[in-house]
């Protein structure tokens, strides 16, 4: 048995791969599931339920949603381009810090309709600014950026908890560390209501649009993805693959920063350590989920959250543990790179 | 001296989708026999020798080797069996020396010490035997193509290869290398090793081989003794119709488009190109020729837009500069074909609408306040397949679908298409059939009989000699006084080619 390359890949194909990668993934996770004493098919029924089962769950399940799209679409972006960005989370947590910051002190200043513009963009800056150095120091000197954004995110955690417990320390929390709170002025408009769900999750979806479009119709979106394939091809034929690759940077920093901005001015209002569960990282599973589309990147945000929300009504009512949504996450992203393997090669006996 | 079959391929048939690479082949291989396996490309060849090697399975037909039938799908039982492959694209690790590649894979994973010694007297042993000199202390990056080349015949050596495939073994050698290649390999015979190569090349096959096979369209269409046969013969089988490349017509060269004036490119401490001066004039065809490895790859970067001088200056457009960037050359409508379509010549994953316009896409034709016109871009392709004769391609056909030979039309037409007043062609036909020479040849003789000035660089001395008005060798970086077509005979290049020339004043 051997691997061939396909000659060319079948649309449907492609838009199987993730669904098979997931059902495997759920097979996988069903025998460890069965192993902790719960019955599989109950168990992703009741996370089925804990997601969509009430209106409650629903917009639970949206609200997990919205990060995820913006550090799904970040990593998706770079990864396009072959640009390794691993510091999602960290990204995530400066936007955040930034908007926590600003949606703090200028509130009183600005009238809100200005203001929350401004905080959005300030928390896309810092997590393009947070991006830029990684890639400079690979652009300039070939530093790897797996290694340097991967611990950049270590690096702003200690940063942020420098600043929630210092400069930034709510002096309300009672000691807790915690950030200053976001005037509510500025807190985005909620899109339903009794519910915790923002209009976070329409400017997340925009986002993809706005990415796809610039993918798919765009000169930039050209180049960026020659410079991805092909890099001594793009720069023979006079593409700068340092601009590019600095371009790129700028916008999945700007991403995940902005996930941060919104998780802080759409939710929590204020930045703790444990604002995100992971949301940089799981973008990774999220944009490979997705094959990089950055429309595709909504559909697999949205099933990632179902999983997370899921998991944690199916482990009160299974009394599994809730960590099985990390493990159908973490398998779904290896059955997806074997899939996506199966995408590109054709097995020959 | 041919005895007993040592290798026989019977009723092999191997389909991919639709097409059928080969059809009901049978072919057998004697002791001691030197045979040409000759088809254009796409012919079935390189499928042939992967079914035969194990690296593709067959959907019929059998592989027998000294009697016993491989196992399909089993490059280890070919190795096993005593049969050595050469890839065309080599297979050897850059950052390893010449020992290590040779030695990889043939000790135990497991095994703390390495027989180092050993292998090193063994591979010093065959090196000797068939005049394969090389360093196993070199790292391969540092090596010539053609340097690796005797590193990977070597590789198969070392595992105790009785029979050896050579794909397209002349493919990134020059003559001179091919010559002394085949002086091995007749070596090898002599010594009771059996060979095939494969090949599109007449000349090396009339020369070279004992027996000729040839293929198109994925069957066998005849088998002849080289010695009862003709090159016209052969030409007519492999391509199925006569082919005839086109003639330079004489006429006279108008002003200087593109100049180099002591240029010297230097990398760290090694020196790449050394004072380096020409000229390329309007109409006129100046030939660059020499041994690969020689600064070739330098001099095209340099004049792609890619390299810059240390010392010296260019000139083009009437600006001089140390150096140009691509999109100055562009712009200023230079037309580049780099030495390696695949790498940098076009991007095999995107469509052919995408590489034909990849250099141009920020021009107001293609490009609206940032947008991609693909209409435009659509229509400027599809003008190209029509215009260069781009077989198999639409538009949107995925650039890794087209051969070899059509991918290099595509970059020549974009590059053609506007009327450029300076080409670069940097190995423009290496590795193409017959009928695809003829087409590049053509085309670049047309842009020359419009007033384009084309620096052509060449390891092909056919080649250099039936495009060029002027001749210049490059030898180790360093480039010959240019000599007139018309007094440049083979001796002459050949001296040229060795380094052996008049230097005025200087010495």
């Amino acid at each position: 048995m051997r691997l061939e390359r396909r000659t060319e890949t079948p649309l449907a194909l492609v838009l199987s791969a993730p669904l098979v990668a997931v059902a495997i993934a759920l097979a996988l996770s069903g025998l460890l599931i069965a192993i902790a004493g719960a019955n599989p098919f109950q168990a992703y029924y009741e996370m089925v339920k804990g997601a969509f089962g009430s209106r409650l769950s629903i917009s639970e399940t949206l609200t997990r949603t919205t990060p995820l799209v913006l550090t799904g679409l970040a990593a998706a972006v770079a990864f396009r381009s072959r640009l390794w960005n691993i510091g999602g989370e960290g990204q995530f947590y400066v936007g955040a810090l930034c908007a926590a910051w600003l949606g703090h002190s200028i509130a009183s200043v600005l009238p809100a309709a200005f203001a929350i513009p401004v905080i959005m963009v300030a928390g896309m800056i810092a997590g393009a600014l947070l991006l830029l150095g990684p890639v400079i120091l690979r652009i300039r000197f070939g530093v790897d950026e797996v290694v340097t954004t991967l611990l950049l995110n270590f690096i702003v955690l200690l940063f942020v908890s420098m600043m929630i417990e210092g400069p930034l320390k709510d002096p309300l929390a009672f000691g807790w560390p915690q950030s200053v709170a976001v005037n509510n002025d500025v807190m985005l408009p909620k899109l339903l209501s009794r519910s915790r769900l923002h209009i976070g999750l329409l400017i997340a979806i925009t986002a993809a649009i706005i990415i796809f479009v610039v993918q798919s119709r765009t000169v930039f979106g050209v180049k960026s993805r020659a410079a991805g394939l092909n890099a001594a091809a793009a720069s023979f034929a006079g593409i700068s693959l340092g601009g590019t690759l600095l371009v790129v940077a700028c916008i999945s920093g700007a991403l995940a920063g902005l996930a941060g901005a919104i998780e802080v001015t759409g939710l929590k209002g204020y930045v703790t350590l444990d604002l995100s569960p992971g949301y940089g990282y799981s973008g990774i599973v999220v944009a490979m989920l997705a094959g990089l589309n950055p429309l595709g990147v909504v559909a697999t945000a949205l099933f990632v959250a179902i999983v997370f929300v899921g998991a944690d009504s199916m482990s009160r009512a299974m009394g599994v543990p809730s960590f099985i949504a990390d493990v159908i996450v973490s398998i779904s992203l290896l059955t997806m790179l074997v899939c996506l393997l199966f995408t590109t090669y054709r097995v020959r006996r | 001296m041919t005895g007993q079959p040592v290798l026989e391929l019977t009723g092999i048939t191997k389909r991919f989708g639709a097409l059928v690479a080969n059809d009901d082949i049978s072919l057998s291989l004697n002791q001691g026999e030197l045979l040409a396996l000759l088809g254009e490309n796409g012919a079935g060849k390189t499928t042939l020798m992967n079914i035969l090697f194990g690296h593709y399975t067959a959907d019929s037909g059998e592989v027998r080797a000294f009697g016993e039938v491989l196992p399909p799908g089993r490059p280890s039982a070919a190795i096993e069996a005593g049969i050595g492959m050469v890839h065309q694209h080599f297979t050897l690790a850059g950052n390893l020396s010449v020992l290590d590649n040779v030695m990889i894979g043939t000790e135990g994973l497991g095994l703390f010490t390495s027989a180092r010694r050993s292998a090193r007297r063994k591979l010093a042993e065959l090196a000797e035997r068939f005049g394969l000199e090389v360093d196993p202390d070199a790292m391969i990056s540092d090596l010539s193509v053609g340097e690796r080349q005797r590193v990977e015949i070597l590789k198969a050596l070392y595992r105790d290869a009785r029979v050896l495939i050579l794909d397209e073994p002349t493919a990134v050698l020059t003559r001179i290398e091919a010559d002394k290649l085949f002086d091995t390999l007749r070596t090898m015979t002599e010594t009771g090793l059996s060979l095939i190569f494969i090949s599109h090349k007449l000349h090396e096959v009339m020369a070279a081989s004992s027996r000729v096979v040839i293929l198109r369209g994925g069957k066998v269409v005849a088998e002849r003794n080289t010695a009862d046969t003709d090159r016209a013969e052969l030409a007519e089988l492999m391509v199925g119709r006569r082919v005839v490349r086109p003639q330079r017509q004489d006429q006279r060269a108008g002003d200087t488009v593109f100049s180099a004036r002591n240029v010297s490119v230097m990398q760290g401490d090694r020196t790449l190109l050394d004072d380096v001066s020409f000229e390329v004039r309007s109409g006129e065809i100046l030939g660059i020729i020499g041994v690969s490895g020689n600064g070739q790859a330098t001099l095209g970067k340099l004049t792609c837009g890619l390299a810059e001088a240390t010392e010296g200056d260019l000139t083009f457009d009437g600006r001089t500069a140390r150096s140009f960037t691509p999109r100055d050359l562009v712009e200023s409508a230079a037309g580049r074909i780099p030495e390696d379509r695949n790498t940098e010549g076009a991007i095999g994953e995107m469509a052919v609408w995408e590489n034909s316009v990849l250099e141009r896409i920020s021009e107001p034709r293609f490009n609206r306040r940032g947008f991609v016109d693909r209409k435009a871009c659509r229509d400027y392709a599809a003008e190209l397949i029509r215009r260069f004769d781009i077989r198999g391609a639409t538009p949107d056909t995925g650039t890794r679908l087209l051969s070899g030979g059509n991918m290099q039309k595509m970059i020549l037409g974009r590059n053609l298409a506007s009327a450029p007043r300076f080409i670069v062609a940097n190995q423009p036909t290496r590795g193409l059939d017959e009928g695809a020479i003829a087409a590049v040849h053509t085309e670049l003789l047309a842009a020359r009989e419009v007033g384009a000035a084309i620096l052509l660089i060449s390891e092909d001395l056919d080649e250099v000699n039936a495009l060029s008005d002027r001749i210049q060798a490059i030898v180790k970086g360093r480039l010959s006084a240019p000599v007139a077509a018309s007094e440049a005979d083979s001796r002459r290049i050949g001296l040229m080619m060795a380094g052996i020339w008049e230097t005025d004043g200087e010495a």
